[in-house]
């Protein structure tokens, strides 16, 4: 018996020993790979990377159009995004979300939310490079467009799904159109959650690489031109990093450090403002 | 018309002057007649979130589809991937791909069980928090990150702390030469693997998390009131409390691992056919048509990188399905 | 005073009825129905014109399945359907007549009055838009847990007027400052109108829904069981508010509370297993029931 209870009890202790490993193991890793990216992304840091375009090899140079074109195609992104996700996930929540058919496009939705970026990248260059024989930011923005409405479609739904649903019978018991308790009422009790949506999409599509590769190309100069191969952060780092020349690399670290600063400043954000309203 | 003296067989109140089909003293609620048209517009949204998918589906097929009926089945067994010549085949890549996400998988699912049965079971509640809200925040990184990463930093060490030593160590002739055998630059399957590993751990370890705290305290209490020991409880009560959907989370890990692009792109060595050694380069379906797409020479080049983009589609779309089904009765 | 014994299956009914031509709404032999399951079962209630009529009985009797049928919310979900009759002011609100002039071509509203409609079809009137709007406006109702809207205690009240009235600011505030006043809220957020409604205590949440309500004037008011989440002092406070407001509207409470129903309802019905049972003056109720189960509830036997 005195056997069994002490195997046990190291058994136990095993187990608990590999479990504090592994957590300990992950924060070292996660905390080395931050460490390198900010050790290297500060040195290349300067005024320069705010201030400058893109260089040729050998020459100086920044990231300011690669900067800009990013923020232009996620905000256009993020607006189509906003537009057709809350649309959307209001639809699940208050229309059709409990019929068959809902459950498809919540089930189709989800698919869309993990599948391969890369792929999306594809299917823009069939629906709108190809056709019109030419990159754009437009159609960078719409497969970034792609990537973010899934999430905000299922933030929207979630937070709807909270509001007490007293709160819609109030509004319809006032004799409201439904389409005003949802504006007026539902969207208006919901707007942290709505936008932590919006944020989470911004944080998802601003690293994003595979789906700009093929459709908005990247631009080596600086142009405010959508309508055109638009440079993007991601397509640079990926240009730079895998080129011979040290100042493009040193350049693909600044670049790299910009958008993690950004994505985690977001997700924190993001997060802050549904501390207090998801504790139920 | 309703007869007002029908009704109790008495004298209600008569109400005010109605006229068959004229409104009432109220007025109507104003901007009622929009409400079909926003109705129509929300579906419109979702419908078009159906749509957008079938249409990728569809142009990935019509796209991939010269090459598909160039080859046939032989472009799923051929690893010859030959832009010169115009020959491709699939199989290099996609065996890449999943050797990499199941490796992968191999090494962050044993390290995110761990993870969260740590913060959920052992951790100190007020550090449980941080640490689970940084965990939470470091799986939003994007992959190119770890690319980077991966390529200048790992890479080198990887390169200079194990293959070296083992390659320096292999007797000629032997099965642990063949086994090493490759360029010792750090480009390779398994450096890929592990950069993946690191990819999605902390996704996986958020998601395991949140699964782990699903299960009522009831059930965990019951188990500790018996005497049991953490170990015991979370093998023999916890775990199989949601084991279903354990399941659906590792199959959303592995569909995420097969579709990650950039964390393998900068340091699988993209080298196409069967990897044929542990340290040799190899190439996955998303880094392939990363690399060649935008140079693609000729028709049927795009068209056999399209075609992988279908292939990967399958693979990840099964396995999400799969995940999605199990998960459906808790939302994760 | 009219006396109808109503033989409802197994279980006697007793209604003493006040006179028919005081009554504001009548609801005659409802049968409610959540899919298949039935929760009400020939349910008459009449409603006398400013009075308090209450509804009581134990957990799940149907007194707020009833309540909901009165403004027809329950309408918001599929598969729940009522036959019977409502009558408010003469006018049938539960099943619609078919008025050309409100034809929609999305709904068919042609619906029997006579002898009761197929009941899907009747579900399928019950989801045009228009009619229903008309009668919530001309019945109001307040919920057991207080739900303010996301919004000032200005735009609370004035939400629900600007639904169906275009008015100037200055007409709004009158009729905000009258609904407060009428709710006795006014002397309690006349400094902080546009300040959260949210940012209220329970009490006055709820009594925020009661001005919201009212500043409609509807015909009827309709209250959930208002004070189950509230203090005994902002209970008190809006069972004063009622008796006040009893002299210009009319209003229906449900209440799982006896003492509250004896303190303030003119009318009680005890409902029972889906069955109105007794309906009388609130004194003869509790004083001298006529039923066995009756006396039982209220003597505290069961419940």
């Amino acid at each position: 018996m005195q056997v069994h209870e002490l195997r046990r009890k190291i058994v136990d202790r095993l187990f608990t020993i590999a479990c504090f490993g592994a957590t300990v193991l992950a924060l070292v890793a996660l905390v080395f790979i931050l460490w390198s990216l900010v050790i290297q992304g500060i040195g290349s840091l300067d005024l320069h990377v705010f201030t400058q375009s893109t260089p040729a090899p050998g020459s100086q140079g920044g990231l300011l159009n690669a900067i800009v074109g990013s923020l232009m195609m996620c905000m256009l992104a993020m607006i189509i995004a906003l537009g057709i996700g809350i649309l959307a996930g209001t639809w699940l929540a208050e229309y059709g979300g409990r019929t068959p058919y809902g459950a498809v496009v919540r089930f189709m939705n989800d698919v869309l939310l993990s599948a391969p970026s890369i792929l999306v990248g594809l299917f823009i260059y069939e629906l709108l490079v190809r056709p019109f024989h030419g990159f754009s930011g437009y159609a960078g923005a719409v497969a970034l467009a792609f990537l973010a409405t899934p999430i905000v479609t299922r933030t929207t739904e979630d937070i709807l799904n909270l509001q007490p649903h007293t709160l819609r019978e109030a509004g319809i018991a006032l004799g409201t159109p439904q389409w005003r308790v949802i504006r007026q009422i539902l969207w208006r009790a919901a707007t942290a959650g709505l936008v932590t949506g919006g944020l989470l999409g911004f944080a998802r599509i601003s690293g994003e690489t595979a789906p700009l590769l093929f459709t908005a190309l990247n631009n080596q100069f600086f142009s405010l031109d959508m309508g055109h191969p638009t440079a993007s952060l991601p397509a640079v780092i990926f240009q730079y990093a895998l080129s011979a020349y040290d100042d493009w690399r040193r350049l693909a670290w600044a670049g790299s450090l910009i958008i993690a600063v950004v994505v985690l400043s977001i997700s924190i954000i993001g997060r802050f403002m549904t501390r207090e309203k998801f504790k139920p | 018309m309703l007869d007002v003296s029908e009704v109790t067989g008495g004298g209600i109140m008569p109400p005010p002057t109605l006229h068959q089909g004229e409104p009432a003293a109220i007025p109507h609620a104003k901007g009622a007649w929009f409400d079909p048209v926003f109705e129509g517009l929300c579906f419109g949204a979702a419908t078009l979130l159906l749509a957008s998918l079938s249409g990728l589906v569809i142009s990935l097929a019509i796209g991939g589809w010269p090459a598909l009926s160039h080859f046939g089945l032989s472009f799923f067994t051929s690893t010859t991937w030959n832009p010169v010549d115009d020959v491709y085949g699939a199989a290099g890549p996609i065996v890449g791909t999943i050797l990499t996400a199941f490796v992968a998988l191999a090494i962050a699912l044993p390290l995110a069980i761990g993870i969260a049965v740590y913060l959920v079971e052992f951790c100190p509640r007020m550090l449980a928090r941080s640490v689970s809200i940084a965990v939470e925040l470091l799986a939003g990184i994007p992959s190119i990150v770890y690319g980077m990463w991966g390529l200048f930093v790992f890479a080198p060490l990887f390169a200079k702390y194990v293959q070296m030593p083992l390659i320096m160590h292999a007797a000629p002739g032997s099965l642990a030469e063949k086994l090493f055998a490759g360029v010792p630059n750090g480009a390779n399957i398994v450096t890929a693997s592990i950069i993946l590993a690191i990819m999605i751990l902390p996704y996986m370890a958020t998601v395991l998390r949140e699964l782990l705290l699903t299960v009522p305290p009831q059930v965990r209490e019951a188990a500790y009131g018996l005497g049991c020991t953490p170990f015991e409880v979370v093998t023999s009560v916890i775990v199989p409390y949601v084991r279903r959907e354990l399941v659906g989370v590792v199959m959303l890990g592995l569909g995420r691992a097969l579709g990650e692009t950039m964390a393998v792109t900068f340091v699988i060595g993209n080298a196409h056919g069967f990897p044929k050694s542990l340290f040799a380069s190899g190439s996955t379906l998303a880094s392939t048509i990363a690399n060649e797409f935008t140079e693609a020479t000729g028709e049927l080049h795009t068209s056999a990188l399209i075609a992988l983009g279908l292939v990967l589609f399958m693979i990840t779309f099964s396995v999400l399905a799969l995940a999605r089904a199990l998960l459906s009765t808790k939302k994760v | 005073m009219t006396t109808a014994a109503i033989d409802a299956d197994a279980l006697e009914c007793i209604m003493q009825e006040p006179p028919s031509s005081s009554l504001v709404m009548e609801a005659r032999n409802l049968n409610f129905f959540y899919g298949k399951h039935q929760s009400l079962f020939s349910v008459s209630l009449p409603v006398q014109r400013n009075a308090i009529t209450a509804l009581i009985g134990p957990s799940g009797c149907g007194k707020s399945t009833l309540l909901r049928v009165l403004n027809r919310i329950y309408a918001l979900y599929p598969g729940q359907h009522c036959t019977g009759r409502v009558v408010l002011n003469g006018e049938d609100v539960l099943h619609e007549q078919k008025r050309l002039r409100w034809l929609r071509k999305r709904v068919s509203l042609a619906v029997e009055t006579q002898t009761g409609p197929d009941p899907i079809e009747h579900d399928q009137a019950l989801r045009a838009g228009t009619d229903l709007a008309r009668l919530r406006a001309r019945v109001g109702m307040v919920f057991q847990k207080p739900t303010p809207f996301p919004m000032s205690i200005y735009d609370n009240i004035a939400f629900g007027v600007r639904i169906y009235h275009r008015k100037t600011k200055a007409e709004m505030d009158v009729i905000v400052e009258k609904s407060l006043r009428r709710a006795a809220l006014w002397d309690e957020v006349k400094d902080k109108l546009h300040a959260p409604g949210l940012g209220l205590s329970g009490g006055q949440q709820q009594r925020l829904c009661v001005a919201r309500g009212i500043a409609v004037e509807p015909e009827i008011l309709l209250l959930d069981e208002p004070a189950s989440a509230l203090d005994p002092v902002s209970t008190a406070k809006l069972e004063a508010t009622l008796l006040e407001l009893k002299k210009e509207f009319t209003i229906v409470i449900v209440t799982h509370n006896l003492q509250q129903a004896a303190r303030i309802a003119d009318y009680t019905g005890f409902m029972y297993l889906g069955r109105m049972v007794e309906f009388g003056p609130t004194n003869g109720l509790f004083m001298n029931p006529q039923l066995q189960q009756t006396r039982d509830y209220v003597t505290g036997r069961f419940g």
